[in-house]
């Protein structure tokens, strides 16, 4: 297949750097400010280290790699909030000429499902967003395949970061405070953490999580209630462990409420992973509890779920 | 399985009783008046709970519907049951309180959550490391009639709210393991 890069972020640049691995093609690639195309197929080292050291990844316009030639677009833009641009348009442009999205972008899912569901049935392209929910976990294929009307409910930890300031604080006894800037120093969190720590992020992947599972319905941010883990107590996850408890940031989606907020989890469940472990658990009709984990972020990791989805359409 | 109302069977009951002369035998009598057999007591007196209420485990012998009269009347008789029986009476739920816990009046909050719905606080644990004025946190273990979990819940959450306190639920139904 022929690949179309929105954003240049380690997903993008992942994508870029792994296409050829998987047989594919990159013959787009752009950056909020540049791009380069070539319909052969872009020379990826070269592109890569220019962005490194130069910011840009090429001559061209950003608009010129959403006319280019390819099969599929990979969105992998910031997530924003709200109308979900500008990675709504990259969508909306693919799906008008009939060509496939794959979303590394949780904003046009979780915000403008509906949106993006419409503008796919008026397409011959398809829409894949495998990476939107725990990074490399095959964990939307797997609802795919088990069939969403026989899944009862979806749990997870879906956020690396804060799931690495609660087990940290957990083993080490530290302070809130002091394992957010741990994390900040190690790059687990941002500079401004909020989007994760206030629980947004997990929210997103809820909400992406509660409409694949929806008849009908669409989800956005709104309909979830959320609370995050800022300035939880050390006190209160060693008073957990005494009990042989951890607290983990549980998203959970059932009986059409999605909700997060840090939850009481014996130290050993499957929902209590430890670092930036992601892990989802599916509360199936028949086949009882299946649980997935592994890592849920990182640019190698994303794109080997975004190169999964681009290989499903490759053998439709 | 046998659902005939004349098998006699055997029965654990799980009191808390007020720690007071005369309750224990108190709490025997609607027993015997019912037709139970009694086959044992473990008094837990050295293990009170945190309301200062005395564990008392016995075993019975009747018939379903004997049994089911004796917990009627033991109820009646203003007797804490915690647990009734093969299947557990009981649901057991472990929340976390953050906040000032110990400002806004924790035997207040205590008294709270169980007068708001069939629960029983049957465990405390505190933990105020920077003294009472500050944040501190505690662990409560609550015994709720089975089914009401998510009515106990609900209480506790308004008090929490009102208290402005942080609470941490279990993770209930299923994802508990």
């Amino acid at each position: 297949m022929r690949l179309a890069v929105m954003g240049a972020g380690a997903v993008g640049s992942s994508v870029v750097e792994l296409a050829g691995e998987y047989g594919h093609d990159v013959t787009a690639f752009a950056d909020s400010r540049s791009a380069v195309v070539d319909a052969d197929g872009i020379d990826a080292p070269t592109v890569l280290e220019r962005k490194e050291h130069e910011g840009v990844v090429g001559d061209a316009d950003p608009e010129e790699a959403l006319a280019a030639t390819y099969d599929v677009l990979v969105e992998a833009t910031p997530t924003t909030l709200g109308d979900a641009e500008p990675g709504m348009s990259h969508v909306e442009a693919a799906l008008r000429r009939d060509r496939h999205v794959v979303l590394a972008n949780k904003g046009p899912v979780a915000e403008r499902y509906g949106d993006v569901r419409e503008l796919e049935a008026d397409s011959e392209g398809r829409v894949l967003f495998e990476a939107t929910v725990g990074g490399a976990m095959p964990v939307l294929s797997t609802i795919t395949d088990i069939g969403p009307d026989h899944i009862t409910a979806v749990r997870g930890v879906l956020n690396g970061t804060v799931n690495f300031v609660l087990s940290r604080m957990a083993a080490e006894g530290l302070d809130y405070e002091h394992v957010l800037a741990e994390a900040q120093d190690m790059g687990v969190a941002e500079t401004d953490p909020s989007f994760d720590v206030e629980g947004t992020d997990t929210a997103l992947k809820g909400v992406i999580l509660a409409n694949v599972l929806a008849d009908g319905r669409e989800y956005t941010l709104a309909d979830a209630d959320v609370e995050g883990i800022v300035d939880i107590p050390g006190s209160v996850l060693e008073l957990a462990r005494e009990d042989g408890r951890t607290v983990r940031l549980i998203v959970e989606v059932r009986a059409g409420e999605i909700r997060v907020g840090p939850r009481l989890v014996p130290e050993n469940a499957a929902l209590a992973p430890t670092g930036t472990t992601n892990a989802v658990q599916l509360e199936t009709e028949h086949a009882g509890q299946l649980n997935v984990s592994g890592p849920g972020a990182g640019g190698p990791e994303t794109a080997s779920a975004i190169l999964a989805d681009v290989d499903r359409l490759a053998h439709e | 399985m046998s659902d005939s109302q004349n098998d006699i069977r055997a029965y654990t009951l799980r009191l808390e009783l007020v720690d007071e002369p005369g309750e224990l035998l108190r709490s025997l009598q609607p027993i015997a008046d019912n037709g139970g057999n009694l086959l044992s007591i473990f008094h837990e007196r050295g293990n009170v709970t945190p309301r200062g209420h005395v564990p008392v485990e016995v075993d019975i012998e009747a018939t379903p519907d004997r049994f089911e009269k004796i917990v009627d009347a033991l109820h009646d008789a203003g007797i804490n049951v915690v647990q009734a029986g093969t299947e557990r009476y009981s649901e057991g739920l472990t929340i976390v309180l953050s906040g000032d816990v110990i400002e806004t009046d924790l035997s207040d909050t205590l008294s709270r959550i169980q007068a708001s719905a069939n629960a029983t606080v049957t465990d405390l644990s505190l933990s105020a490391p920077e003294g009472t004025a500050d944040t501190s946190s505690a662990r409560l273990d609550i015994a709720a009639e089975s089914g009401a979990t998510d009515s106990v819940l609900e209480g506790i959450r308004e008090v929490a709210e009102e208290k402005d306190l942080r609470l941490i639920e279990p993770l209930t139904t299923g994802g508990d393991r």
